[in-house]
């Protein structure tokens, strides 16, 4: 076996020098019930890389690409260019093959990183502080929710309607179990969020609002009266952006003093991936570090007064705390988090300016083009790369019919809110720098045919 | 002859007799220092480049076309909607500079890869973290995550044309099922303490939907990973301590005594962290359902048994599997991970949403649209959209790579690994639980025997200047000053032989009293950190000392 | 006035009705180097015996229990500046919190200055 460098005699030596006379004698302990005598025999034997190759490149087949297709998906996950040495870098095998950094003296490289991961990150967000990365957006999302919980000792959130509805769902699903009272509501295919009416809601009992910027429409609303509001009552504004590069071309939600900003960062460097592994983005104000989750890189001296860097702040972890951590995790999302360094080096602000720019232009004559089409109505008054059409028929069909013809059209509402007649015509669309004038245009009369 | 004009005279090379003086740079010939990207980048510097955009419709884009996007030009690092007129951003254009450096690309390929250099990886060398499983990662699984079929498509596309994505979730599922003889599993979890927090809301799911919801105890050892407790913490549990037998393992009798109808199940890691296994799991699991509870048990180290033992033959009711520890997908300095979690048939009905079915050929992914049908006690959604992919893809690619014949020689190999390491150091390092017999994947030593002053901390950095990363110290909490060592299948017997010869002379020097070793490491990139200074004082993110702001404008 | 410990190395000097509370020499030179502390606001009513404080080292974090019961008068704002005053200063300088007894007669149970020497030598 290819992955397996013991031999026969190094394997019998080694017995030898155990003193045991089988391998079984280290298998002792297991009742003899539970012992199974030989492969399992229900699954196949090991197999050669090329005919593993040939396996997985034919499930690979079976699937149509966002590179091979016009290709208008979002809500939460973004098709971007990701630079060629991005991929390059992370498959180095001293950051691929590393663990999490817990011998600082041998992982300066890890811990550099995640400082200038942490740094990149807030200064994007708007925070003063970011943690060194979370699963994914989602539960980035939920953990803000209970960090609020704990900063404020109250157990009732807001979320906007505009928040991604998978967020909601993980929301809803924890809550059930902690207790936490959640007000949730659908959105409404009408051009500006529901700024006015979460205000409206925030009383003496509100541990946070959440909102989503640019929300799951794609709209985009100033969020400075909502943190005035929150922060009149004691409670947290909580701000979820799961398009980092929209920040390229509007106000960040910290600038907008939102208390605590987290995000899904897959846009930079990560790629689709069916949905994950993605990276969790979170900062906050710094006076609330100590309640936040997740892994914390910080600045230091070794002993010979030289930067560094280590792991910090970890009283907070499971590992130590255990039954009292802030949070059950217990990893992060390094790989991912050094791909979005990465890519956001490489940008850096020129960059990001200019690509947000690129993605917002795009969407703008995307959107033009599309309302033109008889029957087609925008939705959005306001958006970054991604808004709403509300379309004369239902929506998922649309998108079913035009998948057979080799267009991936956007994201009907109809699958993120199963059951809600209200939204079922609503068609979310993408655009962003992959997207070609050309794209555009086919879908375009692709869907002026199909509604005809 | 010609005399040689050049001046270079080529002699035997001189030994070195003496100092030699620092560096004026820092760096030692392949070992280079590197500044952070606030140091060394600008706000105008990129290493990215932007086409014009095309033009829609065969003529000019317009007004919508970016002001600044010309080749050639340099960007500028502002967005300026003003007269564009087709600016659809509410008034929320950005105005102030964001503070973030760009590189050039030959400037970014040199900066991380001189940062990679200071880490240390399974690539490089022996990393017998104990419990963390770090085994060679097969570079084919790197390739077919890569497949565009596979990383290249949204987990939002209509099901049709994603069929060979939720076939590899369908297929590992069906290994991970079959090699735990368990019924079911949630492949959405995103890491091992993720699939923990999946096991212990399913159980609790399941307790409510008996009207047993007043159960509030889970016992755990205390030799548990910490995510235990603070996972059934989160969950709303309240956490007792079940102590340990002098020999390493769960006092059984106490555990059962303990039992009752306040306890809503136990957690319990096996093979466990002292690297034995638990020998009456089956029956402490016949003795918990016997009280209405159910049986969590932590995966974590399910490569020392895979392909010889099935969970679910022990009684097992829910257990997350790591992907990176068992099926060899990459760590990546500190994730991502995956954690799927297997399910009894008890706990498969409260499962979490979504998940892959066949239906006649046809693949399919269940979630909160269609549970209502036939999945109506599940406990809901954990993750947006459906898990790992990028993960399973490793996984599966690994597991196919050594099918079930391979699958048990590896956790024989690691075992065997295991034990070797005891049985060669034993006689210099006190090993706590070595006369409890073989241990499993890993090895465990205590610090008894040391000098005083000396500690498990010293042996590991003195182990960084052998060439090896350490193994995992002082972690279980059951043993003082623990040294954790898992080699894993992965290591020939050489690489072992040659961590044996260093850790035995290390051990020596820190049962002599060498003072050296309390500086150690002394040839790494950087000395011993100050960790007391960074908590003190948190510094968590650069600040300028001239602002970049400024300099952008 | 007089001093008094708990097993667990909490001490309280007791003056009139006021208490003060920190935690040991001993303790302290267990901890390592104490990089937080997190004192209890003024106000907060405790049981002898609750968890009061907590203490943190790198790597680890340690509840300080209240040796009797009372409400907090005045947490040590100076740690929150300087918590290496708990290793340098442990039982004068570090103290943790003053409070007011509501049950003087929990005293009773604990041990003196001599008591306490010879616990810590035990262990």
């Amino acid at each position: 076996m290819r992955y397996l460098p013991l031999t026969q005699p190094d394997r019998e030596a080694m017995l030898a020098v155990i003193g045991a006379s089988t391998i079984d004698d280290l298998f002792v302990d297991v009742p003899e019930a539970a012992r199974l005598d030989g492969p399992i025999r229900e699954l196949p034997m090991h197999a050669s890389e090329m005919a593993v190759e040939r396996h997985m490149s034919a499930l690979a087949k079976k699937n149509l690409t966002a590179g091979e297709a016009p290709f208008f998906l979002g809500c939460g996950a973004y098709k971007h260019h990701v630079p060629a040495s991005v991929d390059h870098l992370i498959q180095r095998g001293e950051f691929l093959t590393a663990y999490t950094p817990y011998q600082p003296e041998i992982a300066q490289g890890t811990l550099q990183m995640l400082f200038e991961f942490q740094t990149q990150v807030a200064r994007l967000l708007g925070t003063d502080v970011a943690n060194a990365s979370m699963y994914d957006g989602s539960t980035a999302c939920w953990e803000a929710i209970v960090m609020a919980r704990r900063i404020t000792k109250r157990g009732r959130a807001i979320l906007s309607s505009g928040l991604h509805p998978h967020y909601v769902s993980v929301a809803n699903t924890m809550a059930k179990f902690t207790g936490d009272v959640l007000d949730t509501a659908a959105p409404e295919l009408v051009a500006d969020m529901d700024l006015d009416q979460l205000i409206g809601k925030i009383d003496d009992e509100t541990s946070c609002v959440v909102v989503q910027y640019p929300d799951i429409l794609g709209r985009i609303a100033d969020l400075r009266p909502l943190a005035d509001a929150c922060h009149a009552k004691k409670a947290l504004l909580i701000a979820v952006v799961t398009e980092p590069v929209a920040l390229g071309a509007i106000t960040s939600p910290g600038e907008m003093d939102a208390d605590i900003v987290v995000g899904e960062g897959q846009s930079l460097g990560v790629g689709l991936q069916f949905g994950g592994p993605y990276v969790g983005l979170f900062g906050c104000k710094d006076k609330y570090v100590r309640q936040m989750p997740g892994r914390l890189c910080g600045e230091t001296v070794d002993a010979n007064g030289r930067r560094g860097f280590v792991l910090t702040l970890s009283t907070r972890e499971q590992h130590i705390r255990r039954e009292k951590a802030t949070s059950n995790i217990c990893t992060n999302s390094g790989l991912c988090a050094l791909a979005f360094s990465i890519h956001m080096t490489l940008l850096g602000e020129a960059g990001l300016r200019q690509l947000a720019e690129v993605n917002h232009a795009g969407a703008v004559s995307a959107a033009e083009r599309l309302s033109q089409i008889p029957g087609v109505e925008l939705v959005n008054d306001s958006f970054f790369n991604e808004f709403t059409l509300k379309l004369p028929v239902e929506a998922r069909p649309v998108v079913r019919t035009l998948a057979d013809r080799g267009i991936l059209a956007g994201v009907s509402l109809g699958r993120l809110y199963p059951g809600q007649d209200a939204l079922a015509n609503g068609l979310v669309v993408a655009v962003t720098e992959t997207t070609t004038a050309e794209d555009v245009e086919t879908l375009a009369s692709e869907l002026q045919e199909i509604l005809a | 002859m010609s005399i040689n004009q050049s001046g270079w005279r080529p002699t035997s090379p001189e030994a070195n007799t003496g100092n030699v003086p620092a560096s004026v740079t820092g760096n030692k010939a392949l070992m280079l220092e590197e500044a952070l990207i606030f140091e060394i980048g600008d706000a105008h510097s990129t290493g990215v480049d932007f086409a014009a955009p095309s033009p829609p419709r065969g003529e000019g884009r317009g007004e919508g076309k970016p002001s600044n996007a010309a080749p050639g030009t340099a960007p500028h690092p502002t967005l300026s909607p003003k007269g564009r007129g087709l600016s659809r951003l509410g008034n929320l254009s950005r105005t102030a500079p964001i503070g973030l450096p760009g590189l050039s690309e030959p400037e970014t390929v040199r900066h991380y890869t001189r940062l990679s250099r200071q880490n240390y990886g399974i690539d490089l060398g022996f990393f017998p973290l104990g419990s963390c499983t770090m085994k060679h990662n097969p570079r084919l699984n790197e390739k077919m995550a890569r497949l565009p079929g596979f990383s290249d498509v949204h987990p939002l596309q209509p099901v049709d044309t994603v069929q060979g994505a939720l076939e590899v979730i369908h297929q590992l599922a069906h290994w991970l099922v079959t090699l735990t003889g368990m019924t079911s599993v949630a492949m959405s979890p995103k890491a091992g303490a993720h699939g923990e927090l999946c096991g212990i809301l399913a159980i609790r799911a399941a307790l409510e939907a008996k009207g047993e919801g007043a159960r509030k105890i889970i016992l755990v050892p205390e030799s548990a990973h910490g995510t235990n407790p603070a996972t059934a913490a989160f969950a709303g549990y309240s956490v007792e301590d079940i102590p340990a037998t002098a020999e390493g393992r769960v006092d059984t009798a106490a555990l059962k005594a303990r039992l009752g109808p306040d306890v809503a199940g136990v957690m319990i890691t096996n093979p466990n962290t002292c690297g034995l296994f638990e020998r009456d799991m089956r029956e402490i699991s016949d003795a918990v359902h016997a009280a209405g509870g159910f049986v969590y048990c932590d995966g974590a180290n399910f490569n020392a048994i895979v392909g010889r033992v099935r969970p679910g033959d022990l009684g097992i009711d829910a257990m997350h599997i790591n992907l990176h520890k068992t099926f060899s997908t990459p760590h990546g300095g500190g994730g991502p991970g995956s954690g799927p979690v297997v399910f009894s048939e008890a706990l498969t009905p409260y499962a979490p949403l979504p998940f892959v079915e066949n239906q006649d050929g046809q693949f399919v992914l269940v979630e909160e649209e269609t549970a209502g049908e036939h999945h109506a006690g599940s406990f809901g959604r954990m993750v947006a959209f459906h898990g790992q992919m990028g993960m399973f893809t490793r996984a599966l690619t690994y597991i196919l790579s050594h099918g079930a014949d391979g699958l048990r020689q590896v956790s024989e190999d690691a075992v065997l690994n295991a034990n070797y390491i005891l049985r060669s150091l034993d006689d210099t390092l006190d090993a706590p639980f070595g006369p409890s017999g073989p241990c499993m994947h890993e090895a465990l030593f205590s610090d008894s025997g040391l000098a005083a002053g000396f500690s498990t901390i010293d042996i590991a950095k003195g182990l960084i200047d052998e060439g090896f990363h350490p193994m995992t110290m002082y972690f279980p909490l059951v043993v003082h000053g623990a040294m954790l060592v898992e080699p894993t299948e992965t290591e020939s017997k050489a690489a072992l032989d040659q961590f044996i010869a260093a850790l035995r002379s290390v051990a020596e020097r820190a049962k002599a009293g060498d003072p050296s070793l309390k500086t150690a490491p002394h040839f790494a990139p950087r000395a011993r950190l100050d960790e007391t200074l960074a908590a003190r004082k948190p510094v968590l993110v650069w600040k300028d000392p001239a602002p970049l702001a400024q300099a952008a404008e | 006035m007089s001093r008094y410990f708990t097993q667990d190395h909490e001490w309280v000097d007791v003056d009139g009705d006021i208490g003060t509370v920190g935690i040991s020499e001993y303790a302290q030179s267990q901890l390592g180097d104490v990089v937080f502390v997190d004192v209890p606001e003024a106000g907060k009513t405790l049981s002898k015996g609750d968890e009061a404080a907590v203490v943190e080292s790198v790597k680890a974090a340690s509840d300080v229990y209240s040796p009797v019961s009372g409400t907090v008068n005045e947490g040590n704002a100076a740690l929150t500046d300087d918590s290496s005053l708990v290793n340098s200063d442990a039982e004068a300088a570090g103290w943790f919190f003053k409070l007011t007894l509501s049950d003087p007669s929990e005293l009773d149970s604990l041990m003196d200055e001599a008591a306490y020497a010879a616990f810590v030598e035990g262990l």
